[in-house]
């Protein structure tokens, strides 16, 4: 229950540190994100389910996280057409092949990572990764609007440009630490590396960040 | 000089769990060494303070993307309703007992009763031809002149029948198409049938084919072995 009304509170102001580490535990007692009593149903459950061709399970586990699935593949191919086509596809591949799901790890690391093969595909595909308007808009440096240009002296939307200013791969692991809250274990199964390299990425993403930060005239101190 | 290089190192191993101590996923034993090097080390707290400023803003700006349409639902759902059931794996190994409990607690009572009668006639009338063979009176064949009874024109095709078709309902099937099954469950559930086909030319497989695939509510796929 805390989860997600815990996210949204925390864009506006972020939880003491000791909420956070409880609510984290209290989630890590089950792979699902409970809202109330319709989402009571654990994720590998509702897998389950589906293997044996129940179709509301699938509704039930699409409703629960097709818009992270989404986001994750948004903030990779950068079209919302072909994020669109490719959460299509992800579901798609979890109701033909829920029977192979061991859970071993949580539903949600298993759909970022079919959702990660598939938007690396699309990008293969379409090299030139084109950005739709609607994204364009929501990262393009708007350098010319003088309206705008008074916001940009607002650091936390200088700090979302260059966040989305990154490349793909410091992107992807942002994300997965800090939106899609994965471990460091479940980062590094996502995104197919060792535990240390995605330590070790996430360390050079941040100093990337850090970097055009300071080239938009914001200095951190850090690294 | 080597314990300062230990709290160099001890120092960087805390500050690199920093964005997972902010997300809060850290385990309970990292969690509290985060939390006693923050507490000793104002350095330390400000760069958490610099990885909770990352985390609400990439938190912000996900939730700023928004949500897919609604069509993305019509076409997973579309898609799932034209692709039917998921399919199950073969069961890794195959199990015999297993099987035969299956099949026989599946029986009504006097169905089993009848089943073992007729089993126990078989093996009656089987003892009898045994006998017949070894004790019956001898006749003499020149070697080489038997010919083996011509084999029955056949062709196999690969088969993987609906899960809701009922036993019943596949034998049924197989004797309407003289077929039997001589192999299988393979992966993705598939079998390979036998089909006596009287004339044994291609036309009259895919006749015989076609027959099959015309039966929906029983072959989810079926085509022509190679």
């Amino acid at each position: 229950m805390l989860r997600i009304r815990g996210r949204a509170m925390r864009s506006i102001e972020i939880h003491s540190q000791e909420s956070l580490n409880r609510t984290a535990r209290s989630r890590n007692k089950s792979t699902s994100r409970p809202l109330g009593a319709t989402q009571s149903t654990p994720d590998d459950v509702l897998i389950e389910r589906i293997a044996k061709g129940d179709r509301l399970a699938m509704q039930v586990l699409f409703a629960r996280h097709h818009v992270r699935v989404y986001r994750f593949v948004l903030r990779l191919v950068r079209n919302t057409a072909v994020a669109e086509d490719l959460i299509s596809d992800v579901f798609l591949d979890v109701w033909r092949q829920a029977d192979r799901f061991e859970g071993r790890s949580a539903v949600t690391t298993w759909l970022l990572a079919i959702a990660r093969f598939k938007a690396l595909s699309a990008l293969r595909r379409r090299p030139d990764e084109e950005l739709d308007d609607d994204m364009a808009a929501a990262i393009e440096d708007p350098a010319d609007n003088p309206e705008v240009a008074v916001q940009k002296k607002d650091k936390s939307l200088i700090l979302r440009q260059c966040l989305a200013a990154l490349s793909p791969e410091h992107r992807e692991i942002i994300d997965l630490v800090y939106y899609h809250e994965k471990s460091v274990e479940e980062a590094a199964e996502i995104v197919g590396i060792p535990e240390n390299t995605v330590k070790t990425r996430m360390f050079y993403a941040r100093k990337k960040l850090a970097e055009l930060l300071k080239d938009a005239g914001i200095e951190r101190g850090w690294p | 000089m080597m314990a300062m290089n230990q709290a160099v190192s001890e120092r960087g191993d805390v500050e690199a769990l920093l964005p997972w101590h902010a997300a809060g996923t850290l385990s309970r034993r990292d969690a509290e060494r985060v939390e006693a090097m923050l507490a000793a080390d104002p350095a330390m707290a400000r760069s958490f303070e610099i990885v909770r400023e990352e985390l609400a803003e990439t938190i912000h700006l996900n939730e700023t993307l928004g949500a897919p349409s609604a069509r993305v639902m019509e076409r997973l759902f579309a898609a799932i309703d034209a692709d039917g059931a998921p399919p199950r794996r073969a069961a890794s190994s195959f199990d015999l007992v297993a099987r035969v409990k299956d099949m026989l607690s599946g029986l009504a009572p006097r169905t089993l009763a009848w089943s073992a009668a007729a089993a126990a006639l078989a093996i009656i009338v089987q003892a009898g031809i045994i006998a017949n063979v070894y004790l019956g009176p001898r006749t003499y064949e020149v070697a080489g002149v038997q010919q083996a009874a011509p084999a029955a024109p056949h062709a196999d095709a690969l088969i993987r029948f609906v899960p809701q078709a009922t036993t019943a309902e596949v034998t049924k099937f197989l004797d309407t198409h003289h077929a039997s099954i001589v192999e299988g469950p393979m992966t993705g559930d598939l079998y390979r049938i036998r089909i006596t086909v009287p004339g044994q030319n291609r036309q009259d497989v895919a006749r015989v084919i076609e027959g099959m695939q015309a039966e929906q509510a029983i072959v989810g796929f079926v085509g022509p072995a190679e």
